[in-house]
């Protein structure tokens, strides 16, 4: 592949070309692009209708996105049964992309099987917001972002180079936002599946005295649990 | 490329796809009968049409004669 195909080019159709200090934001949504990956050239709106956990990592053959890469790899299937896909991306060329992979199952006995971007150029990188200048002007940061079905961005997570992410942490954030769309709930620090939600609290005093007599497990008016 | 291979033929997910277009299908379709991720039909599918292997017409896609020509090759 020559270092032209592996170029990752902004869909022109997407504001974000002409406004390119924009950064992806929650409940915004996402910026398109068209990228060069090592399963060929996809678009960010071949995932529509999927959750995708699009992630960067600082560069191939590190330990530490070794490291990160098999824990990935080791929740793809989770995340699957969840309708979720995972991107991988990095400003590596295709050609380490593929030599890391091999180089991942070869040494691990772990295949790679999502897709991970050559973003040689820095534009998806640029799009999203994964370069942290003052940590690294080549690297791009361990980011992750989770853009619904709809393509409109979810939760961001940013980790530094010298840390290797939680996936466990990732998995339990899908849970949260799966669980928050179908039964209308928050989720409190350190929720689980399983265990109860919080009720969006009143907005009315009305409404405040009413959720006091409504049978849910209360702390107070404006604290409310319930089992889903 | 990923459906094309660098030698100019079919790669193994192509060669599924295309065999699937036995009657104008849906993306969606093609995934099911190939269980190939939707996203990587949906790539596929697009990067034979540029190849004219493979056409689409209300969301429909259906194999072109090259496409035919590409499967039995």
């Amino acid at each position: 592949m020559s270092s032209q195909d592996a170029s990752s080019t902004p869909n022109p159709s997407h504001p974000a070309e002409s406004t390119p200090a924009s950064l992806p934001r929650l409940g915004m949504a996402a910026p398109l692009f068209e990228a060069v990956t090592t399963h060929g050239k996809i678009r960010l709106e071949d995932f529509r209708g999927s959750w995708l956990v699009l992630f960067s990592h600082p560069a191939d053959f590190t330990p530490v996105c070794t490291t990160e890469f098999i824990a990935f790899a080791g929740i793809a299937s989770e995340l699957r049964r969840r309708g979720v896909e995972l991107l991988g991306l990095s400003i590596d060329s295709p050609t380490s992309h593929i030599a890391w992979a091999l180089n991942i199952k070869e040494k691990f006995g772990i295949e790679i099987p999502f897709p991970i971007i050559a973003d040689s150029n820095k534009e998806v990188a640029t799009l999203y917001g994964m370069l942290s200048p003052g940590e690294s002007k080549t690297e791009t940061s361990r980011c992750v972002f989770v853009i619904d079905p709809d393509g409109i961005v979810r939760a961001m997570i940013y980790y530094p180079l010298t840390t290797g992410r939680n996936t466990d942490e990732i998995l339990r954030l899908i849970d949260a936002l799966q669980t928050t769309d179908k039964h209308k709930v928050a989720t409190p620090a350190n929720w689980k599946p399983g265990e109860k939600a919080i009720v969006p609290p009143p907005t009315t005093l009305e409404e405040a005295e009413a959720r006091l007599r409504s049978g849910l497990e209360c702390a107070d008016w404006y604290f409310c649990k319930r089992a889903l | 490329m990923a459906c094309i291979g660098s030698q100019g033929g079919l790669t193994e997910s192509a060669h599924k796809m295309l065999s699937s277009l036995d009657q104008p299908s849906t993306a969606e379709d093609v995934a099911a009968r190939t269980s190939l991720p939707l996203f990587r039909v949906r790539a596929g599918l697009r990067e034979m049409m540029e190849a004219n292997l493979v056409e689409m017409e209300q969301s429909l896609y259906r194999l072109t004669e090259s496409g035919r020509s590409a499967l039995q090759s």
